[in-house]
């Protein structure tokens, strides 16, 4: 008993010192009307938004006397990006103005009340008509209605050393028609240099959205299959193409191809790929973005000898079946907090961001592939990278995230079963097996469907 | 010890007004309002509210994040077939048991023993030494932890001054790597704690034994260890709460990884809240963590239980 009142006792002393510190800091940060906060993602290689919104923060609070753009970058990786976003949207306090939003999460944050609709503002915003339906259709919810504007689109392809490609014996032209294209050069390079991982394919949990998107369904969306039927609006379950997409996993981890685990599934993975394993010539191939140059062009991890240095292919499919390649494209949104004080004023300040001018300068500067027709169509755009051709003419193989609210819960269920393969800790059976277990108690028996 | 001078003071004050009035003892509880009323909102309002939690399909995003549904026990339901659940307890009691109850109580003893034997500049330097673990935030230490367990981190570089390669510590032996960090973390607490008892324990008895012809282990095992045994039950009641409730040091360690191999209850509750946004889930495994943490306290708190030496 004398124990317990005295941890009692402490306990009081202990809890009203808490009260007080969380009374004394409660009062400076309820946002008025006059100040639009803007969430967005900030690392040490993804800076190029940062300057983008530092840029459109003095423009637009030079244009509107008295109105103060209060910019809140959230310092890191896109898995705990997404995590942070949701938890500041979960409170009406500390939920941002304006935010930068994942195409593939805008169904999903639009269902849980994050965002609204902004048809009216674009609507009125004369620049709207650059913005062909392809951009539009990424910021629609499943309302159909206008959640977030596009600031770019993407890619991806197949990052290959010519150096290394050279010093292996490998044609230095290189194009692969096959899977088993890839994994032969990957084995040829094993062989004659040792020293080099011979290829990346992102296959962590940490790696978030890369490793299902630039690792897992850069492969399956070259097989037979996909991963969600969208005539029929359901989720396929059990196919091949899933299975054989896991085992290729399976292969290049367990015959040691890839990254050693410790790289692999590290949180930081996707950092190390584009400023120091490809860079010091230490990865021969890498499945990744059309973004990545942005980060070797200027910057405080500038590389220009990339150009010379790396190849670029197109991702092939798995039996060079038609149209024999593929690619993935995603992209990111400015969009409009569900409590924004001042809609029409945060969406003033989108539309300052994404003007020609700063739309040309983040397409530029960060590798997009832009989406508004003045910016594609500017010489300035097309000179100023000699990747954007190559990236841009992928989009005729491209293919699209199944965008419903439900995806990012399946995509991380994608990374679990990416993981069990590539740690050996389950066959590309298993973890498929594994993975229709979870899809169902995700989305329900209903919105599946077994592979036809 | 404050309580228990306030509490022989008051007894003193009765002493001198015998006659009990009516309503003295409700009038006795008044000042502890508060604390209970602080108690109840801080401590069993999070108990309660996360038990609601964990009976719905509340999610950090999409439709169920905006209006989630009451499902009742299913998610207990689920937990109970899921392997990975299973998989979660097993690498607890592991981490628990090999880290908390074996590693740290067993070390700390040592050390107490040894060090109560050394000289005093010795003492003075190995202590500080141990307790300077103790006295790093936890996110500080599981970060050095990681730098030296690393592949390129300092015990692989220590290693290879000897022409020895080490193993990738954090991926091939994920358990090991952190249970020896929760000791090197934890055993200093187990030290302090049995540093005092032993000092408490009267010279004479001890001399009594080896004078009647008793050999020091014999000496430790039926005299020293019985006197103290209330501090070991404290002891290993405090280092099991806690290690129970490690998060941070595997998360910055290894993730939870490779795959789920070092996923304690606490790393898999994370993981399926926040970063497979399935919060109802999530909380279900952090209220079944919280009910073994219970369990525990009750075993131990009955094994303390006052007793007439």
């Amino acid at each position: 008993m004398r124990l317990q009142k005295s941890a009692l006792a402490s306990g009081a002393v202990l809890a009203l010192g808490l009260t007080a510190a969380c009374s004394s800091g409660g009062g400076d940060s309820a946002a008025d009307d006059t100040t639009i906060t803007v969430a967005y993602q900030k690392t040490a290689q993804f800076v190029q938004l940062d300057d983008l919104l530092q840029k459109a923060k003095s423009e637009y609070e030079a244009a509107n006397e008295g109105m103060t753009i209060d910019l809140v970058p959230i310092e890191a990786e896109q898995d705990q990006y997404f995590t942070k976003l949701a938890l500041m949207n979960g409170s009406a306090d500390t939920a941002p103005d304006v935010i930068y939003e994942d195409t593939f999460q805008i169904r999903s944050d639009a269902a849980a009340g994050y965002l609204q609709p902004i048809d009216e503002y674009v609507e009125a915003w004369e620049d709207w008509d650059q913005f062909p339906d392809t951009a539009r259709q990424a910021g629609l919810g499943d309302d159909g209605k206008v959640y977030g504007v596009s600031m770019g689109t993407d890619t991806r392809g197949l990052y290959y050393n010519k150096d290394l490609f050279q010093q292996a014996g490998l044609p230095t032209d290189w194009q692969p028609e096959s899977w088993d294209d890839i994994l032969s050069a990957a084995r040829t390079i094993k062989e004659k240099l040792p020293d080099v991982t011979p290829i990346n394919v992102y296959a962590g949990k940490a790696a978030g959205e890369a490793t299902t998107m630039q690792g897992f369904e850069m492969l399956l969306y070259g097989t037979d299959d996909e991963l969600y039927d969208a005539d029929s609006q359901k989720w396929i379950t059990g196919s091949q193409g899933f299975v054989d997409s896991l085992a290729f996993l399976e292969t290049i981890y367990g015959e040691g191809l890839a990254p050693s685990l410790d790289i692999a599934l590290d949180a930081s993975v996707g950092a190390r790929v584009a400023t120091e394993l490809l860079p010091q010539g230490k990865l021969a191939m890498a499945v990744d973005g059309s973004w990545l140059p942005g980060g070797w062009i200027t910057g405080d991890n500038a590389w220009p000898e990339w150009e010379d240095t790396l190849g670029m292919a197109a991702m092939p499919t798995q039996d060079g079946q038609e149209p024999g390649f593929t690619s993935m494209s995603g992209g990111w949104t400015l969009a409009v907090g569900a409590h924004a004080g001042d809609p029409q004023a945060a969406f003033d300040f989108i539309a300052t961001a994404l003007n020609k001018e700063n739309s040309l300068k983040y397409d530029t500067e960060n590798s997009q592939i832009a989406v508004r027709t003045d910016v594609a169509e500017d010489p300035e755009y097309l000179g100023f990278n000699p990747s954007f051709e190559f990236f841009s003419s992928l989009v005729d193989y491209t293919h699209f995230r199944p965008a419903t609210p439900d995806y990012s819960q399946i995509s991380s269920n994608i990374q679990v079963a990416a993981e069990s393969v590539a740690t050996g800790q389950a066959t590309a059976e298993e973890a498929a097996a594994t993975y229709d277990e979870g899809l169902v108690s995700i989305v329900g028996d209903d919105a599946t469907q077994a592979a036809g | 010890m404050t309580a228990a001078t306030l509490d022989r003071s008051t007894a003193g004050g009765g002493f001198r007004r015998p006659r009990r009035r009516p309503g003295r003892t409700a009038l006795r509880l008044v000042p502890l309002l508060p604390a209970v009323a602080l108690m109840l909102v801080f401590l069993a309002g999070p108990v309660l509210w996360s038990f609601y939690g964990s009976l719905t399909n509340q999610a950090l995003t999409g439709y169920k994040a905006a209006n989630p549904e009451f499902v009742g026990l299913d998610n207990y339901a689920d937990l109970l077939t899921d392997d990975g659940f299973w998989k979660a307890v097993v690498l607890t009691v592991v981490f628990v048991g090999a880290s908390a109850v074996i590693g740290q109580n067993v070390l700390g003893m040592a050390l107490a023993l040894l060090l109560r034997a050394a000289a005093r500049p010795l003492r003075a330097v190995v202590s500080a030494l141990v307790v300077v673990a103790w006295v790093l935030p936890e996110i500080v230490a599981a970060f050095a932890l990681y730098a030296f367990f690393s592949t390129d981190g300092t015990l692989n570089q220590v290693l290879g001054w000897f022409g020895l390669e080490g193993p990738t510590w954090l991926i091939s032996v994920p358990m090991l790597a952190v249970i020896l960090a929760n000791i090197w973390r934890g055993t200093a607490f187990s030290m302090m704690v049995y540093g005092a008892a032993l000092s408490e324990v009267p010279p004479d008895v001890t001399e009594a034994a080896a004078i009647d012809g008793a050999t020091g282990p014999q000496r430790f095992f039926r005299i020293t260890l019985p006197m103290i045994r209330r501090s070991i039950s404290t002891n290993l009641m405090l280092t099991t709460l806690q290690t129970l409730a490690v998060f941070t040091l595997i998360w910055v360690m290894t993730g939870g990884g490779p795959g789920t191999d070092s996923s304690t209850l606490p790393v898999l509750a994370y993981q399926e809240a926040f970063k497979f946004a399935q919060v109802g889930y999530g909380t279900a495994i952090a209220t079944v963590t919280l009910l073994v943490g219970a369990v525990f306290s009750i075993v131990y708190i009955r094994v303390l239980k006052p007793e007439v030496d």
